[in-house]
């Protein structure tokens, strides 16, 4: 295997089953290369929360191993473990920014991993963290909503907001959870496009889980189907056809769901 | 549902349909509501009234009452002063100390942060202190360091513990985990973890509940004079002594304005807050 070709993230026979004796996962074996989005898709239950859980050890897997860079995340220490999750960054569901923290509160949070506690608890972050919060949140268009409250934002910032703090993390890795569940349509395409143009421009590589297969198929390479907590679809977006999602979902009239990422396409352009 | 079967007939399911009562078991649903009852019957008819008792009582107390008038805030102000100021210095200081002792104690009586056995020694001091009534503890602190303010201090600040890391422990149960679960994964540390992901869902209430704690640590300090733990209640309980009733009602009065005060302004925060 040359040096090039060896895998940002490496998961094998990565198990987890709850103390309520559930099954989540079942030895899954992946591999994701630097730089590429993967969708993670599946049933309810499948495991999908479980396994990006599992990679920076919110859950604790049962058996397997998870390597990052070629490190077993699952043998670290306390402190070890600390300074691996900096270089993964989470995006969550309901958004999960402190409420009651202002949006650069929230932002800054991000460089937790980095800060003594003191520094934290008084707020005082180096200058180039701030700075560089302030061209993240630029970017994603709420440079002027630093001071706001968490809370007082909509759902497409807030979502905006959890991303720029996962990126403060300065991350190899996104681990992103059911990003667009809570948002409306169009601000869900919004949204998976400003991940993956950010992915791109910092070559960073990127686990979404997705409820919304059109949109998965749209704008993820790779797609991974989970079911049960095996992986029974691993393939290009474009190989994901209805027997594919039958396997993962089960039996369903597929064809509607299929066309729906390239109608929406034309939509668009329209 | 196959061709055969009668349809549903709703209108006799309505007539047949009763609001669940409390008690589902019939029996046992009377024998609680006849054994209330016969109780009830039984524990009046053994208390004994005597009449005539009660109406000299009723013209005695009216007599006692006669003694609170007018009111005399001027004879004895020194001593009212002084013990006014006590009960603000031990209020003060024994919420401090007892907030500050309260949060580490809280944070381990929450089940969703703390290991088990940490929870429950944290939850054993929590049952400790608020097991026993302030004057009881007042009492044991009176025995052990004499009279006077410290042990009104000390009093108050171990029943602070108990009240506020509860209440605290409470609300830190209820945080949103997902805020919280956001912050340890950004690989922050446990101090960072709590100050960032927990603590800014708590503090409205923090700041409400001790708010709360200094008004009630007023009150008490009050009532713990009596048991000799200095303040207010010091120089209430030695007016009474000395039958200078109207000395007792000028301090009566300025207990009872400063509680309202206190209560105003802790409604007040507590809305702010929010």
């Amino acid at each position: 295997m040359t040096p090039d070709a060896r895998p940002l993230l490496a998961l094998r026979g990565l198990t987890k089953r709850y103390p309520t004796g559930d099954l989540a996962l079942d030895g899954v074996d992946l591999e994701v290369p630097p730089g590429q989005v993967m969708a993670l898709i599946g049933p309810s239950g499948a495991g999908k929360s479980t396994l990006i859980r599992c990679v920076n050890r919110l859950v604790e897997p049962s058996a397997g191993e998870v390597r990052l860079d070629g490190e077993d995340l699952t043998r670290l220490g306390r402190g070890a473990l600390r300074r691996a999750r900096r270089r993964m960054g989470m995006i969550f569901q309901e958004y999960a920014l402190v409420e009651r923290l202002s949006v650069m509160e929230n932002v800054l949070s991000g460089r937790l991993g980095y800060t003594g506690f003191w520094a934290a608890w008084f707020r005082r972050f180096p200058r180039r963290d701030v700075v560089e919060a302030f061209r993240l949140l630029d970017r994603v268009g709420l440079a002027h909503m630093a001071d706001k409250r968490a809370d007082a934002l909509s759902g497409g910032q807030r979502q905006r907001v959890g991303i720029v703090r996962a990126l403060m993390q300065d991350p190899a890795l996104l681990l992103v959870d059911e990003p667009t569940a809570s948002l409306d349509p169009k601000t869900s395409r919004q949204i998976m496009r400003l991940l993956v143009e950010l992915c791109e421009e910092r070559g960073l590589a990127a686990i979404v889980n997705i409820h919304d297969v059109a949109l998965a198929q749209e704008f993820a390479r790779r797609i991974v189907g989970l079911r049960q907590g095996r992986i029974v679809f691993d393939g290009p977006a474009e190989t994901l056809d209805a027997a594919a999602l039958t396997r993962i979902y089960g039996e369903e009239d597929w064809s509607r769901t299929i066309r729906r990422a390239e109608a929406a396409e034309e939509e668009e352009l329209a | 549902m196959s061709a055969t079967a009668a349809p549903f007939d709703a209108v006799a399911a309505a007539r047949a349909w009763r609001p669940p009562p409390l008690i589902a078991t019939r029996w046992l649903r009377w024998a609680i509501y006849l054994g209330a009852l016969l109780y009830a019957v039984l524990g009046v008819a053994t208390v004994e009234v005597n009449w005539a008792r009660a109406a000299e009582g009723l013209e005695r107390g009216a007599r006692f009452l006669a003694g609170f008038l007018p009111p005399d805030f001027l004879t004895k102000r020194e001593d009212i002063l002084e013990g006014l100021l006590e009960s603000v210095t031990m209020t003060v200081v024994s919420t401090a100390i007892g907030i500050a002792l309260s949060v580490p104690v809280a944070l381990g009586a929450s089940r969703n942060l703390a290991p088990l056995p940490i929870y429950l020694f944290c939850r054993a001091i929590i049952a400790i202190s608020r097991t026993f009534q302030e004057v009881i503890i007042a009492i044991v602190f009176v025995a052990m360091v004499g009279f006077g303010p410290l042990a009104g201090m000390l009093t108050l600040a171990f029943a602070t513990i108990g009240f506020m890391a509860k209440l605290l422990a409470e609300d830190i149960e209820d945080i949103e985990r997902a805020q919280a679960e956001a912050v340890r994964a950004t690989g922050a540390g446990w101090f960072s973890w709590i100050a960032w992901g927990v603590l800014p869902q708590v503090k409205p209430r923090l700041i409400g509940l001790s708010a709360y704690r200094l008004d009630i640590n007023f009150r008490e300090s009050a009532v713990l004079g009596l048991v000799g733990a200095g303040g207010i209640g010091d120089t209430l309980n030695t007016a009474f002594d000395r039958y200078e009733f109207d000395t007792a009602a000028a301090i009566l009065l300025i207990i009872i304005a400063i509680v309202l005060a206190c209560e105003y302004a802790s409604g007040w925060l507590r809305r702010w807050v929010q």
